[in-house]
């Protein structure tokens, strides 16, 4: 009975917090007298889940979720902001910059998503892009000119890798974190479609052209202030040709995360960037 | 909603001690401690549990734990400690090291030492003493020769271990490597010694230290009272054990921003500085965790300490515990 009593106050306590989404699931697991202290696992496992079961009390939503409030959220965005400027090289800066600020362009995103059928198969089915999931060698094997083979190489020649993404720790909707990590595994899939390298020039037209796209914050800054660390001439090429072209193509493209890539591996590079809508990268 | 929340929150005030949800960053009853009960008559095994901040977790998975935090924050340690309390904590050191008064030839051991802060203060301590003895000496002698002038300017004989005074002792090999290398970048080669060692379990003899202490480093570790005992053991008859730790803030108006300012922006810092979250939430709840000034000061005496005082700094934020071994 006490328990009972407790844990409808803690209960009352974990309603009262506005961030937390799982409300409804918490709450019946909180009127559950057995469920007042650790999670029931904890009694079988003996000691290691212990500590786990405090989280389902409060509202971790995925594995790697580190709930915040508005305040830290604040905070967090000016802070990775200012990091991300001196220091470039600090990519979990800017992953943190644009998931502490793009919490209404995520969400029009995904509704863009919802509206198309092959993005809506997208949001079922959740694809991840990893190396674990791509057969490499697969990719290796077909024919030039078409859009798996040129991604390989555009994979080999850069020396990047599709694992290298920072995980998801700030967004606090389960379907948002699939959308902001499609976003992130995909930007290598739009230089490859794009046909820009990973220097600084090739990163800021592509982010031009997210930040027509996506709408997030952190692409529009990243467009904005990009183009202040490049050399006198590469800014003439970028504001004469290169940002046009991107914006153009931003405007009349697919949104590109509505695109199963995974089923197009074979089609030709020419095609799919037909079907999409993405002129041919201009002669440098 | 908000009324009920109200009605269940004094309440709560009024049968639980009050914790901040690390996650929904409101007050919510403190849990844990029903949670230690229940675990502890459910579980079949042995093992008793204890708090990792406000997690519960098993008493080996707490060191475990603490040792990984450590690892982690090494590098970045000092640049944090330096952003997180605005540069205070020098301050905060400094006062023990006046408070310790050391006098030359006496033998520190610095337990959870780390990267070295306090030895090295130490080490300074000393030698501007030694250094103030030494031209005092000089002063006096009125007609004194060039020659004694010169032996009197030698660095006095600390007439200790192979001429170590302090011995910087850490669990964690990390943290003992940044502490070595900030010596041999500010020149302390001699006097330090740095051994890895369990604060619960010391490997050394009993009766060698004329000071002991233990600077933020007594809330990580699993059992205090052990902790003590081993101080009371290692340190001599007549010789002194300090205890530099947060503690509770008593001014309700200072506890809260000291709250909100832990809790919404440390770990925010631990994010952006040094790139881990979840190292620098632990720090913050391990504070909450740590008993206050009375009650740690009983269990100082417990261990069989005399004339245990403690003296608070920065309104209670930090709180430096002394007593003697007699």
């Amino acid at each position: 009975m006490g328990t009972l009593v407790r844990g409808a106050l803690s209960a009352l306590y974990v309603g009262s917090a506005r961030k937390c989404r799982t409300l409804l699931f918490d709450r019946r697991r909180l009127f559950s007298a057995d469920v007042i202290g650790p999670s029931p696992h904890s009694e079988h496992a003996g000691t290691a889940a212990a500590g786990h079961g405090d989280d389902e009390l409060y509202c971790r939503l995925y594995r790697t979720h580190i709930p915040t409030s508005p305040v830290q959220k604040a905070l967090l965005a000016a802070g990775s902001g200012v990091a991300a400027l001196l220091d470039p090289y600090r990519h979990d800066m800017v992953a943190v910059l644009g998931e502490t600020t793009g919490e209404l362009a995520l969400r029009r995103l995904r509704d863009r998503m919802r509206g198309d059928p092959e993005g809506y198969q997208i949001l079922q089915e959740r694809p991840r892009i990893r190396v674990s999931t791509l057969d490499l060698e697969r990719l290796g094997a077909m024919p030039d000119g078409s859009f798996g083979r040129e991604y390989l190489r555009f994979l080999d020649e850069n020396g990047v890798t599709p694992d290298s993404r920072v995980d998801v720790k700030f967004v606090d909707d389960e379907e948002l974190v699939f959308v902001i990590q499609r976003y992130r595994e995909v930007h290598d899939l739009m230089h490859t479609l794009l046909g820009m390298p990973t220097n600084m020039l090739g990163e800021v037209v592509v982010k031009w052209f997210e930040a027509v796209q996506t709408g997030l914050p952190m692409c529009i800054l990243g467009a904005v202030l990009g183009p202040l660390r490049l050399s006198a001439r590469r800014l003439q090429l970028l504001t004469a040709t290169l940002i046009p072209w991107a914006l153009r193509n931003g405007m009349n493209a697919r949104c590109l995360l509505n695109v199963y890539y995974e089923q197009r591996w074979e089609q030709s590079l020419e095609s799919l960037r037909e079907e999409l809508g993405i002129e041919p990268p201009p002669q440098l | 909603m908000a009324s009920s929340g109200g009605v269940a929150r004094t309440l709560c005030r009024l049968y639980y001690r009050f914790s901040v949800c690390r996650q929904c960053q409101r007050q919510v009853p403190n849990l844990s401690k029903t949670n230690r009960f229940a675990v502890s008559t459910r579980l079949y095994s042995e093992q008793r549990s204890t708090h990792f901040g406000f997690e519960t977790v098993s008493e080996d998975e707490k060191t475990e734990k603490v040792y990984k935090v450590f690892e982690n924050v090494a590098q970045k340690y000092d640049v944090m400690n330096d952003a997180m309390s605005l540069g205070i904590h020098r301050l905060w050191k400094d006062a023990l090291m006046h408070l310790m008064s050391p006098t030359p030839g006496t033998l520190l051991l610095d337990v959870a030492g780390g990267t070295g802060d306090i030895s090295f203060r130490f080490l300074d301590y000393i030698r501007f003493r030694q250094d103030r003895e030494a031209r005092r000496d000089t002063l006096s002698r009125q007609s004194a020769s060039w020659q004694e002038i010169t032996e009197a300017y030698q660095p006095g004989q600390s007439d200790t271990q192979g001429g170590v005074q302090a011995v910087v002792c850490d669990i964690n090999k990390e943290m003992l490597k940044v502490g070595r290398q900030r010596a041999a970048d500010r020149g302390y080669g001699t006097g330090l010694s740095w051994v890895v060692g369990n604060a619960e379990e010391l490997p050394f003899d009993n009766d060698k230290f004329d000071f002991y202490t233990i600077a933020f480093g007594i809330r990580n570790v699993t059992h205090i009272d052990q902790a003590l005992q081993e101080a009371h053991r290692v340190l001599k008859p007549g010789g002194r054990f300090l205890c530099l730790e947060f503690s509770r803030v008593s001014n309700p108006l200072l506890s809260r921003v000291y709250d909100a300012y832990s809790f919404q922006l440390i770990p925010v810092l631990g994010e952006v500085i040094a790139g881990d979250w979840k190292s620098y939430q632990y720090l913050v709840e391990s504070i909450r965790r740590f008993p206050d000034q009375e009650e740690f000061k009983a269990m100082i005496e417990d261990a069989g300490f005399f004339k245990v005082q403690f003296h608070n700094l920065t309104g209670g934020v930090v709180a430096i515990h002394s007593g003697f071994k007699l």
